[in-house]
């Protein structure tokens, strides 16, 4: 459904950020973007939704396909309306707003009033926290809710697919397991097509079916998530699991640093 | 009812009136800064526009005032729209500072040109209002300022309903508030830009035609602006409630002082406003109702 093509971004002009990237989501897809910070993550999703440009950043080579269109140049809110929505790091809600207001400007591309409100009643049984504080203002939500807004109004535009950045960030682990129980919900019923963005690579892992891991704007490995939990880079850099539970040395640091490297 | 407390009364009703006059020009300014974080400095220019223009279809064309002022009122939406477009767009992603001086750069060339074009003599603009004042138990009020307290009330009322209940608002809102996630929702930023300079625009042209009824008309009157900016101030940049209050505060003010103190200090009525917006700078530098941390322009 969403190819990306051997794209190349760079910001200011001259910073490279992405060398190069390529992935692919197939229809109703769990995909897992993973990778350390700097890596362009977040950068590959702005790509996707075209807000990059805005950022003084630019599509250089490359191109991105959707739904067998051509979108690397389009303007954001064209994107949207094609069928991608994109939840950003850190929530980003409209804290001025309530919570209903959230959901509703999350609607902004649909005319059809009435299934609007039909929409807002279902992200809210996905969302029952959200339910009981409905007219508040959206600023006074827990972290948790936050997000929660966030990936229900997201959801509000009926997208194909649904773009996350970091949707765990600063959450508490059971409160990141609740959300990742909903997004599994929500790709099962509304057959909606996930592209994850995470730092936890764990859970990322568990709820994907494919991973892509990036490093320096390349991908370096990619493969499905069950090989990926496998493959013994990934455990131990993203995972943590080592096979001697003894304490690591200085030399050992640097190994690190020098395995990372994988195939550039 | 004993003569003090008329006058304080008739001192505190012409005050709400001259407010709300305030109120309307500051409301332009809030919209702009709220939804782009530019200061428009041209906004005295075109509230002037706005009474020039009406000026000029009441008396050259012989309009009614009701269609006079819908004509210019289009006029504003669309000239806002074009200084968006012109000036404002190709300057997106520069530095705040920059986009400011063009305004101000604006300013200047706006009131030039008005000068060109309509000259720069007084004019008389011929009010539709009854020349005989309204005297209610002592209290006495013109048909204008009634005129202008009521239509600055409709105007911010049906002001706040579109921006609780329409889309459109609520798009203006999303992007005041946070503008990537803005565009991330399918909002075009850029048309959201454009209609907010218009309605902006619009606005000043009400409060310039009302200004026109009041006061002479000629190129000065692009000066109320600076005059409003206390009121801008003192409300809080970015809150449209705060500029409404901000306005109606600073012209009771006004008011009041100079209805008591210009026979022993002549001139103190200008000077309040300027004191008020010394002390909110000191006290609140982000207004009664701004958000503390204002962008430095």
């Amino acid at each position: 459904m969403l190819r990306v093509n051997n794209i190349q971004v760079v910001y200011n002009d001259v910073i490279l950020v992405l060398k190069g990237i390529s992935l692919e989501i197939s229809e109703k897809g769990k995909v897992a973007l993973l990778g350390a910070n700097g890596a362009g993550k977040t950068t590959t999703l702005k790509s996707i939704s075209g807000i990059i440009r805005s950022q003084n950043g630019e599509l250089e080579e490359g191109d991105i396909e959707f739904l067998g269109e051509s979108i690397g140049q389009k303007d954001p809110d064209e994107i949207v309306r094609k069928g991608i929505s994109m939840v950003p790091e850190g929530r980003r809600i409209f804290d001025d707003l309530t919570v209903a207001e959230n959901l509703v400007i999350g609607a902004h591309i649909r005319t059809d009033r009435s299934c609007i409100k039909e929409d807002m009643d279902r992200v809210l049984t996905y969302f029952p926290h959200l339910k009981i504080r409905e007219k508040q203002r959206s600023l006074f939500l827990s972290g948790g809710e936050q997000q929660m807004l966030a990936i229900g109004r997201g959801l509000m535009c009926r997208p194909r697919l649904l773009m996350l950045d970091e949707p765990s960030l600063g959450l508490a682990p059971m409160v990141v397991k609740e959300i990742f129980g909903i997004l599994e919900r929500i790709n099962r019923e509304q057959g909606t097509a996930t592209l994850l963005v995470e730092q936890n690579a764990r859970i990322a892992l568990h709820f994907a079916e494919y991973g892509y891991i990036m490093e320096s704007g390349k991908v370096v490995l990619d493969g499905p998530a069950a090989r990926l939990m496998e493959n013994d880079d990934v455990k131990e850099f993203y995972l943590g699991v080592t096979k001697d539970d003894q304490k690591k040395s200085y030399s050992e640091v640097k190994h690190y640093k020098r395995r990372k490297r994988w195939l550039s | 009812m004993d003569e003090g407390t008329k006058y304080f009364l008739q001192l505190l009703i012409s005050g709400l009136a001259v407010g709300s006059l305030y109120a309307l020009v500051a409301l332009g300014f809030v919209l702009i800064y709220k939804a782009t974080n530019i200061l428009n400095f041209a906004h005295g220019e075109v509230m002037m526009i706005g009474g020039l223009v009406c000026y000029l279809l009441l008396t050259a064309f012989s309009i009614p005032f009701i269609w006079a002022t819908l004509i210019t009122l289009v006029f504003a939406l669309f000239f806002g729209f074009l200084t968006e477009r012109v000036i404002l767009r190709p300057m997106i992603g520069q530095p705040i500072f920059a986009v400011v001086m063009i305004t101000i750069g604006l300013s200047i060339f706006l009131r030039s040109l008005s000068g060109i074009v309509f000259g720069h003599h007084n004019k008389i603009f011929p009010s539709p209002f009854s020349e005989t004042p309204i005297n209610f138990k002592g209290l006495v009020l013109s048909h204008t300022h009634i005129w202008i307290m009521i239509i600055s009330a409709l105007l911010v009322l049906m002001l706040a309903l579109f921006f609780k209940y329409s889309r459109t608002g609520l798009s203006m809102r999303g992007v005041a508030n946070d503008q990537d996630t803005a565009m991330l929702m399918g909002i075009s930023v850029k048309r959201v830009f454009a209609l907010t300079w218009g309605l902006a625009f619009a606005i000043a042209a009400v409060a310039g035609i009302f200004l026109s009824n009041v006061m002479v008309l000629n190129i000065g009157l692009s000066l109320v602006a600076i005059k409003a900016f206390p009121a801008v101030i003192l409300g809080g940049l970015e809150s449209v409630p705060g500029a409404i209050i901000g306005g109606l505060t600073i012209g009771v003010l006004e008011t009041i002082v100079g209805g008591y103190l210009d026979d022993m200090m002549p001139g103190a009525k200008e000077l309040t406003a300027f004191v008020v917006l010394f002390l909110v700078l000191m006290v609140r530098p982000y207004g009664l109702f701004g958000k503390s941390e204002i962008e430095r322009v």
